[in-house]
């Protein structure tokens, strides 16, 4: 898995690619956490790149969206999300905590 | 039933893409499509995790051992492991539909493998410790 972080004007764009399983979801945390920890709670995440997404990735997910939206100071978008895992995003109803967009374009232009 | 594959990995978190790639490999023999690959692929991987987090509490602990076989029509992944006995009952179903506040962290891994596969059964024995035994069938609806 590879996880780069760029900073834009209105919020940070986090591009994961390759797989995220138990193995590496600790490591896209921290990356997420390096945003956060900055008071960085505007994020885009483009999973454009990322070929498998297990429960750990979702669980790691899922708590950066609660960091985020805590006392509404921001939210995470999720862009470019492969069908197959929007499946699986869909069957365990993660679907209705995120926002999803086609491209990056159209994800960060909301912030 | 036709033997495809049996091996041996360390239970460790970084056997997870080669286990994968393994079933991978056997399912796309067997006639599987890209979507019910990524099915099998996300309930061994839950599985494996669930062995190494909750039967052997821990990374290097044990290994785990998998045997895949076929019939026509349907594929069988068994996955065994000598951790502590593993009862999916205690596993609490996951909250699916509630707000992010209501939700944790728990019982995801054993949903998509109940959900993503045809039949899943856990077994436990003093000689052979635990075994779940997962099938996936070509034409199946789900």
């Amino acid at each position: 898995m590879e996880v780069t972080t760029n900073r834009l004007k209105h919020c940070n764009l986090i591009t994961v690619k390759g797989r995220v399983d138990s193995a590496t979801a600790p490591d896209l945390s921290k990356a997420i956490a390096q945003s956060t920890d900055a008071g960085d709670y505007h994020l885009v995440i483009d999973l454009g790149g990322v070929d498998f997404l297990s429960s750990a990735g979702l669980r790691v997910l899922m708590l950066a969206q609660k960091t985020c939206k805590r006392y509404n100071r921001g939210e995470i978008k999720l862009a470019k999300v492969p069908p197959k895992i929007k499946s699986a995003l869909d069957l365990v109803g993660f679907t209705i905590l995120f926002n999803f967009y086609d491209d990056v374009v159209s994800a960060v232009g909301q912030f | 039933m036709h033997l495809m594959e049996h091996a041996v990995f360390p239970g460790r978190y970084d056997s997870l893409e080669i286990i994968c790639d393994l079933v991978t490999d056997q399912a796309t023999k067997a006639g599987f499509d890209e979507t019910a690959i990524y099915a099998i692929q996300t309930a061994v991987d839950e599985a494996c995790s669930n062995i190494i987090e909750h039967a052997y509490q821990g990374e290097d602990k044990g290994s785990i051992e998998v045997t895949v076989t076929s019939t026509d029509d349907c594929i069988t992944i068994n996955l065994a492991d000598r951790g502590i006995p593993f009862n999916p009952a205690n596993i609490p179903e996951p909250n699916i539909n509630g707000s992010l506040d209501e939700r944790d962290n728990h019982g995801l891994g054993l949903y998509f493998m109940n959900k993503l596969m045809d039949k899943v059964y856990f077994e436990f024995s003093e000689q052979a410790g635990n075994t779940v035994t997962m099938v996936k069938c070509l034409h199946h609806p789900h």
